[in-house]
């Protein structure tokens, strides 16, 4: 392997779940006051992911009262102590920036009806039970969902 | 003491507080002394230390039986410099990365990347007309001096011209970290040249 790669790769957090734009996301930032350290969460909608391997970002987008809010954060930094996935979004666009425009009703984002992150999951951990794990659900979309996702 | 090292490239890292500062790693050493001058002989003191292993085919019979004398393997670059002091430092003494430690200032010397003819611009800083309202002032040079005094272009004014492909040294980048077992050199910022750009880097 390259030997920028490979020190990229040791700096990466290996406990990140799959998520994309449009998944509802509460990210467990690591805020320092003074001397102390207290945990604050963000919850939002991704609206970005952004750059590879160590430089990567992505962007959550929040309405406080009343106001859009969006904040950046580093994917593999150390002040992102957990990041929890609550609803995957059925969006068709990778940077969702026209929800910037959009406020109330129109903002909302379509639930996914299958999750392709548990199934990517699965796919990691054992691609040879794949094929049995779809057989003993027979839901013939979710064995679909894993097929694409083992590509 | 001081290495000659290969650039690999630039990447990130994350300190403890999320700050994330750019990186450089260098490929560092070892290089073996391949002469010691003294004053004696040469009328100075200098280590000369080698970097790059090649074959013997790829250099002149003179440069191997240089780095040969000195038992050490045949190198592509050799550079010397001067020590504190020369006791301690044998002949054929291998020189690692181990001599730096996270923490430290180190100076890296390079030649910078060709950047070819440049206008004033890129080349000087210089701020250039406005690109419309019939200005027809975009980017050349302008004004260079007064008039009848002082009658000439003062000395360093900046005029278009060649760029790049000089030797500049980057000094006091802090060592963020060290890899002794793969020969790495992590340092704070950017450093002269493009990938497998030769530098030399001393403390």
């Amino acid at each position: 392997m390259n030997i920028m790669e490979e020190i990229s790769k040791q700096q990466l957090k290996k406990n990140i779940p799959t998520f994309r734009s449009g998944d509802l996301v509460r990210v467990h930032a690591k805020i320092t006051e003074g001397e102390k350290q207290r945990i604050q969460i963000f919850e939002g909608i991704v609206i970005k992911r952004k750059g590879g391997d160590i430089h990567e970002t992505f962007t959550v987008r929040k309405m406080s009262s009343g106001v859009g809010v969006e904040r950046v954060f580093p994917l593999h930094s150390p002040m992102i102590d957990k990041i929890e996935v609550k609803t995957r979004g059925k969006v068709r666009r990778a940077k969702l920036y026209y929800l910037r425009e959009l406020t109330g009703r129109s903002a909302r984002i379509e639930q996914r009806k299958h999750d392709y992150g548990t199934a990517a999951v699965v796919a990691e951990v054992a691609p040879e039970l794949i094929s049995e794990a779809a057989a003993v659900t027979e839901e013939a979309p979710a064995a679909e969902v894993v097929a694409t996702d083992t590509k | 003491m001081a290495l000659l090292a290969k650039k690999q490239g630039m990447t990130q890292h994350y300190k403890e507080d999320g700050t994330a500062i750019p990186v450089t790693v260098l490929l560092a050493g070892p290089c073996a002394v391949v002469q010691l001058k003294t004053k004696e002989t040469d009328g100075y003191e200098a280590i000369q230390i080698g970097f790059g292993e090649t074959k013997a085919k790829r250099i002149t019979k003179a440069r191997a039986a240089h780095c040969a004398k000195a038992k050490a393997p045949l190198y592509k670059h050799l550079r010397e410099f001067k020590p504190a002091t020369l006791e301690g430092v044998e002949l054929g003494q291998m020189l690692t990365v181990e001599q730096f430690a996270k923490g430290d200032k180190v100076h890296v010397q390079g030649r910078v990347k060709g950047r070819g003819t440049q206008g004033v611009i890129k080349r000087c800083g210089k701020a250039g007309g406005p690109a419309a309202h019939g200005s027809h002032f975009h980017r050349s040079t302008g004004s260079i001096g007064m008039r009848t005094w002082p009658g000439r272009v003062l000395k360093n004014t900046g005029m278009p011209g060649h760029m790049g492909d000089v030797v500049r040294t980057i000094k006091k980048l802090e060592v963020i970290a060290v890899d002794a077992s793969k020969n790495l050199l992590f340092v704070k910022g950017a450093v002269p040249g493009g990938k497998n750009a030769l530098l030399f880097v001393s403390k």
